[in-house]
This record gives structure tokens, sequence and C-alpha cells, in this order.
């Protein structure tokens, strides 16, 4: 019975991870592993991210 | 990356499960509209609506939005969309379909399809379910799949400068001030229904209050204390407002009441300021840990609701039709069904600023074309739930108790008992006790002239919950509702603010090129300050307005709203015939056909209409002949409110013809191109041209097998060449 029910809490903790954008952090850790680059801080990358949200606002709609 | 090439659509599509399922979600659908369509006076149960609804969109996604996608549009997922071919990892970012449609869900939905349904009910049931089902399935997600599917196929242009490459530079012009004109009036129209939601409510004023140090809270959490730990945060921040719900509760207790019941123009003032500071703070402190805060409600409550309703199973109290549909004489707005019940309705429907995120951020993240049949259809499709589950709301409350919160001040006189005598009068009972009581329950001063939709679905949705959930909260879930819908108009207003800013910001920067810089300080001030001045106004006329403010400014937003539609529609039915498509215009074609003769009657009416409660100008010229001689007429009590109306009502009625105006400009500059292109059997257009795409992913929210399996063998082969690169 755990089978599914665990199987939907995964399912929906990496879609609300992925929707948050949190999981960003995680694919760019991957990316530089695989091309043998030092990642900057975490700090950093979420300052980058947010520098570049400062300037694509996104409207909300009605 | 290996290339696998995809299967041809007919394939790729998963072979129907069986065509009985298919034809049971048929028969439930039948039934249920037989149902609606055949009851009158006896009680109908709110769950005929809820399955007409589900049944008539499952059916129209699998065939209608099928057909639409691989035989209309003839979407090809051999070819690379601007996320795989640009990718960079920021605006082009092939991303997840469930992830995008979440994402997209989150920015098309708000509180139009909450608001537009409840004020829409003083017709009856009948009319605004047809509307909200017809109405998406035809032309409200049609036009969101399909202008996102052209504005894919062109790297992710914006709905403005696809109407200036492909239709002209005069329709351009006139889509831009349409589409900033039509944004402040939306802005003012939602912060309306805000601060009359907000105003003389010490507990919702406490509990939205709070939500600023919450998200700014969040900002710092995530800036400062763990960044990037957004799951932690969002949960940290929705447990907090959660308790500044129910803390809201005891402000009467603590002495705070008095100085937290504001007037509505304290509250205008207030949110003006607040939407200056909020557009010029960096994103990071406000913007962006209020947006998940609204997200998730948003799911969340939505979520809820379909389950409540479930359990609660209310019966409807609403009549199926009620006369003002056919008389035109409802307090709540003025003007009879045709054409009016489409657009007040609005986004639940069809909506016009849809094209502006189906253009512009959505098609750069989609992964294959053919999920633009899920992400644009069937994220339309979800957006008119929610509108068919505000309808319901308002729609099992009482409908003594629905007139009374929803007829203009003017009319009501603000109390209890004139109240009574006047839903009395309209054809309906409800005693001044049953309207104190009402309002006690959920601990409220009073619900009289509540108007703006958001107290009349946030009573609704109370009654609903207390009935499904038990435990006597009626109370809580009221402001619970309350707040759900004050989050995400804020957050609206934040971004619609900012988003406005940085039209006006890069339109002044063609002739002045350094204003266009979004982090030059005087240009991102002044803008910011001409924006919020702009709706800031629209919204104090609204509050100030003697006649009230929601029947007066609503129509000019919905209207509007519509407008809009109908320049994506002409945009959308224009790249049809350029492509060549001339036998599939009629897809488009319908929606805007039918917009166009809703909108343009609309618009008539409200300018040339000799009813003063529909016709600005008629309006206008009634109370300034009664001026003129000296005579005060009601709801006016002085001469300065005299001034008011004929001031507002000139301003409504200029606002009214020139998005007309604008609208008929693209119209028209379109008609030639679509002629010419017929001719020809085509015309060359800014498509990109085909590139291959090496990237595998499934097309709708379930994979299929086929689908499943081609994704698992790319990913091994991937996983190959990666440990061969690693080798050498």
């Amino acid at each position: 019975m755990t089978g599914p029910v665990l199987r939907a809490a995964r399912g929906l903790r990496w879609w609300l991870r992925q929707t948050t954008g949190e999981s960003k952090w995680d694919d760019y850790l991957d990316r530089c592993r695989r091309e043998s680059t030092e990642p900057m801080s975490r700090r950093a990358f979420e300052r980058h991210r947010a520098d570049h949200r400062e300037r694509s606002t996104q409207s909300r709609c009605c | 990356m290996t290339a696998v090439t995809s299967p041809s659509p007919g394939e790729q599509e998963k072979a129907p499960p069986s065509k009985i399922v298919w034809v049971i979600v048929a028969a439930v659908g039948a039934v249920c509209w037989a149902v609606l369509a055949l009851s009158r006076g006896e009680d109908v149960s709110a769950l005929w609506i809820l399955f007409a609804a589900l049944s008539s969109y499952a059916i129209a996604y699998r065939f209608y939005a099928r057909f639409i996608a691989y035989r209309v549009l003839q979407v090809d997922d051999t070819r690379a969309t601007p996320a795989e071919r640009l990718h960079n990892g920021v605006d082009f970012d092939v991303t997840d379909r469930r992830v995008l449609f979440g994402h997209h869900f989150a920015a098309i939905a708000g509180a139009g399809p909450l608001v537009g349904p409840v004020l829409a009910a003083q017709m009856g049931y009948l009319p605004g379910t047809i509307w909200i089902i017809t109405g998406v399935i035809f032309a409200g997600a049609v036009q969101d799949m399909i202008v996102m599917f052209f504005s894919m196929r062109r790297n992710g242009k914006s709905l403005g400068q696809m109407v200036r490459e492909e239709i002209g530079v005069a329709g351009g012009i006139a889509a831009l001030i349409a589409v900033f004109m039509i944004m402040i009036i939306i802005l003012a129209v939602l912060a309306l229904v805000v601060v009359n939601a907000l105003a003389e409510s010490p507990w919702g004023v406490f509990s939205i209050s709070l939500t600023i140090p919450i998200a700014l809270f969040m900002g710092f959490y995530l800036r400062y204390l763990r960044p990037g730990r957004i799951s932690e945060v969002t949960a940290i921040g929705v447990v907090l407002l959660l308790l500044a719900i129910i803390g809201g509760g005891y402000v009467d207790q603590t002495g705070l009441a008095e100085t937290l019941t504001l007037s509505k123009e304290q509250l205008v003032l207030g949110l003006v300021v607040y939407g200056f500071i909020a557009s010029i703070l960096p994103v990071w402190m406000l913007l962006t840990p209020r947006d998940y805060l609204s997200t998730f409600m948003k799911i969340g409550v939505i979520a809820l609701l379909a389950v409540g309703l479930l359990i609660a199973t209310p019966t409807l109290q609403n009549q199926a039709v009620t006369d003002f549909a056919l008389n035109g004489n409802g307090p709540v707005f003025a003007g009879k069904l045709f054409p009016f019940v489409f657009i007040t309705i609005a986004c639940g429907a069809l909506s016009g600023f849809h094209a502006l995120i189906a253009s512009g951020t959505t098609p750069k993240m989609v992964a294959k074309e053919s999920q633009v049949r899920m992400i644009g259809y069937g994220g339309m499709l979800m957006e008119s739930f929610v509108a068919i589950s505000a309808l319901i709301a308002a729609s099992v409350i009482d409908q003594g108790l629905y007139f009374a919160i929803n007829s203009p001040a003017g009319a009501t006189g603000g109390e209890p008992a004139a109240a009574a005598e006047f839903v009395r009068t309209l054809g309906f009972s409800i005693s001044p006790a049953d309207l104190t009581a009402a309002a006690q329950s959920i601990e409220e001063e009073s619900l009289i002239s509540r108007t703006g939709g958001a107290p009349t679905l946030a009573f609704g949705i109370s009654l609903i919950f207390s009935r499904a959930f038990g435990g006597g909260l009626a109370a809580f879930w009221y402001h619970f509702a309350i707040m759900f819908e004050a989050l995400f108009i804020l957050t609206a207003v934040d971004a619609g603010t900012r988003v406005g800013r940085f039209m006006l910001q890069d339109t002044i920067g063609n002739v002045w090129p350094r204003y266009a810089d979004v982090s030059w300080k005087p240009a991102a001030w002044s803008a910011s300050a001409v924006v919020v001045a702009l709706w800031g106004y629209m919204l104090y006329v609204g509050v100030t307005d003697p006649l009230g403010g929601i029947n007066q400014l609503f129509p000019l937003f919905g209207i509007s709203n519509q407008l809009l539609a109908a320049i994506a529609l002409t945009l959308c039915v224009t790249l049809m015939l350029k492509h060549g498509k001339a036998k599939w215009v009629w897809v488009p074609g319908i929606g805007l056909a039918w917009d166009l003769i809703t909108t343009m009657t609309a618009s008539w009416q409200k300018i040339f209409s000799d009813n003063p409660k529909i016709g600005y100008f008629q309006q206008r010229s009634l109370y300034q002949d009664a001026l003129d001689q000296g005579s005060l007429l009601a709801p006016a009590k002085s001469v300065e409110q005299m001034q008011q109306i004929i001031t507002n009502s000139t301003v409504n009625g200029f606002l009214q013809a020139l998005f007309a105006v604008l609208t008929l400009v693209v119209v028209l500059s379109a008609i030639p191109i679509w002629i010419k292109a017929v001719k020809a059997g085509g015309l060359p257009t800014t498509e990109v041209p085909h590139e291959p795409s090496t990237l595998v992913a499934p097309s709708d929210f379930f994979a299929t097998k086929q689908e499943k399996e081609a994704v698992r063998a790319s990913e091994s082969a991937e996983r190959e060449l990666a440990a061969a690169g690693g080798q050498q």
C-alpha cells in the first residue's frame, strides 16, 4: 500500500521543487559536474537568478 | 544528445483505451446538461453543473483540442522548439510539461474568473454555466493554444510584436496602446475588489496587512538565511498566513479593531502607496516571495473547493434564469443577457489577457510542439473550472442575501431594514434580522452592499466549506477566502504595475533611449509613479462613485479584456490565412466573430444607449441637465456628487469608445491582408524555419507506453554518450 502513496508523495515533491525553481540549483550542480567546472556558491547562484527576475517580471493575469 | 526520430503524430497519440469510456463520459455530460436545461423551480444540485463542466471539458480536450493540434495547427514534434534551439537556461529553458502547466496556469489564473461569474449570477446560473463552458471550448482555450503555437513558431515573440510584424505598424501601435490601457483598467478594477472586500473589515485588514511582513520575511530568508530553500520557506509562509487569518479573529478583543477599521478612501491611499513601493523594490524582497504564497494558495484552494463541493453537494438557491437576464434592470450591473453576460464573465470563458502570457514567456519553455495542447488548451480549461466553481459558490447563497450584498449602497441604503426593503422590490425576500445574522455568522460588521464579488464568493465558499468539513468555522473560512483573493490580487497589482512600468519605459525609450534602462532609478521611479497614478485615479473614481464603482467599472474591464481577445483572435485568423490554412480559419474565426458581435454590441450600448443605466454619455447628460436646472438626482446627495457622476461617466464613456476604436483599427488593418492572403493562397510570415529536434518528451499529461519507452531509450543513449565522453 505504501508503494503508490510514497510514489505520489515523491512525485508531488519533485513537482513542487521544479515549479518553484528550487531544483535549478541541482541541475546547475549536475551540469558543473558534467563539465568538471567549479560551481559558484548557492548564495551567488540564487542572486544571479534574482537579478534576472528583476528584469523579466511576468504579468499575473486577472 | 541523440537523435531519436519521433513517431508520426498518429502513432504517438495514445490509442483510445476504449470507445466505451468516451461514450460514458458523453452520456454523463448529456444527462447533466439535460437536467440543467429542464429543471425549473425545483431543488437542483450544484453537482449537475460541476459534472456537466467536467465531462464537456474532457470531450473537448480529447477530440476538439486534438483536432486543432494535429489537423489545424499541424504541430510537428520533429521540429525543435525555441526552448531546445535557443536554450540558455534562463528565458529559453526546456521545461517539463507538467511543471510548465503549473507555471502557465499560475500566470493566467487570478481574481477575474472568480469575480466575473459571481456578478453574472444576477442573471441566474444557467446563462453563466453555458457561456463559461461553451466559451472556453470554442473561444478561450482555442485562443490561448493558437497564440501559444504561433508565438512558439516565432521564438516566443510577444502579442504586440506579432501584430506589428504580421498585421502592420498601425495595428501594432493600436495593440500596444490597448494592451497598456487595458492593464491599467484591470489593475484598477482588481484593486477595487480588494478595497470593497477590506473596507470596514478589521479582521480582513489585519490578515492582509500581515502578508507584507510575511512576504518580506520570506524574501530575506531566501536572500540571506537559506538561499534557494523555496519549499521550506513557502511552508513557513503558509503557516504564518494561516496564523494571520486566525489572529484576525481576535482583533476585536485587543482594541486594535478601531485602528484597523479603514474607510475605502484610506484603503485606496494605502494601496497606491503600497503599489508604488512594491514596484520599485527589488523583486526578491516582496514580489517573488508573495508570488510563491499566492501560487500555492491558488492551487490549494481550488483543489480544496473541488473536494468541498463533492462532499457538501450544495443545492442551488439561484434561479436558472432570472428576470434581470431579460429586462436588463439588475442592480449588480445593468444590461440584458445579450451582450452583458459575455462581457461580465470575461476571464473564465475567454480572456484577452491570456494572449499576453501565451505569447512571450510560456512558449519559450515548451519542450515539444505537441505540448501546446496540454498547456494552452488544458491550462485554460482549468481556469474555466475555477470560474464554474465561483459561479456555483455564488449560486448556493440565498438570493435575497446575494442581492443585498451586491447592490450598490445608493440602492440599499447600507442598513438592514432599508436593504431588506430594497431586496423585496427586486422580488426576493430576506428579513433585516437574517441580514444581520448572516453578517454575524462570519463576524463581519455588515454584508450589505459589499460589492465587487469577493465578499459574495467568500460567503459562498465559507458555506460550502463549513458544510463539507464541519466544525462551525464559517468566520474562519470567510476570511480565508478573502485572504486567498486579496493575496493574488495584490500579487497581480505588484506584478502588473511593474510590467506596466517596463512597457512605459520601453515605449518612451524609443525616443529617449536612456529612459528604457530599467535599472536607471529616475526612469524606474517616474514610470512607476505614472502607472500607479493612472490605476490609482481609476480606483479612486470607482471607490467614490455615488452610483457604485463596480457596476460602473466592471463592464469597462470586461469589455476591454474581451476586446484584447478580439485583437489576439484577429492575429490568429491572420496567421491561419497567411499560412494558407483558409480551410481551417473557422477555428479561431468562430471565437473572433462571436467576440466581436458581443463586445461591439456592448461597446455600442455603453456609448450610445439612451438608457442612462447603460449608456455612459446618456448618464452624463441626464445628470448634467439636472445640475443645470439646479436639482439633485438620486443617488447623488450633493452638487459635488452630481459633478462627480458627470466626470466619471464622461471618462468611462471616453475610455470605452477608445478601446473599441483601437480594436477596430487592428481588425480593419487585418482585413486587406486576409483578402490578399486568401487570393494568393498564403503569404510569407515570420515563422522560423524547421530545425530538427533531438529532444524526446511525452505530449500529454500522462505519457503513453511508447512515449515512456522512447524517453527511456533517449536517456540511456545520452548516458552512454556522456560516459564515452568521460573516458576520452
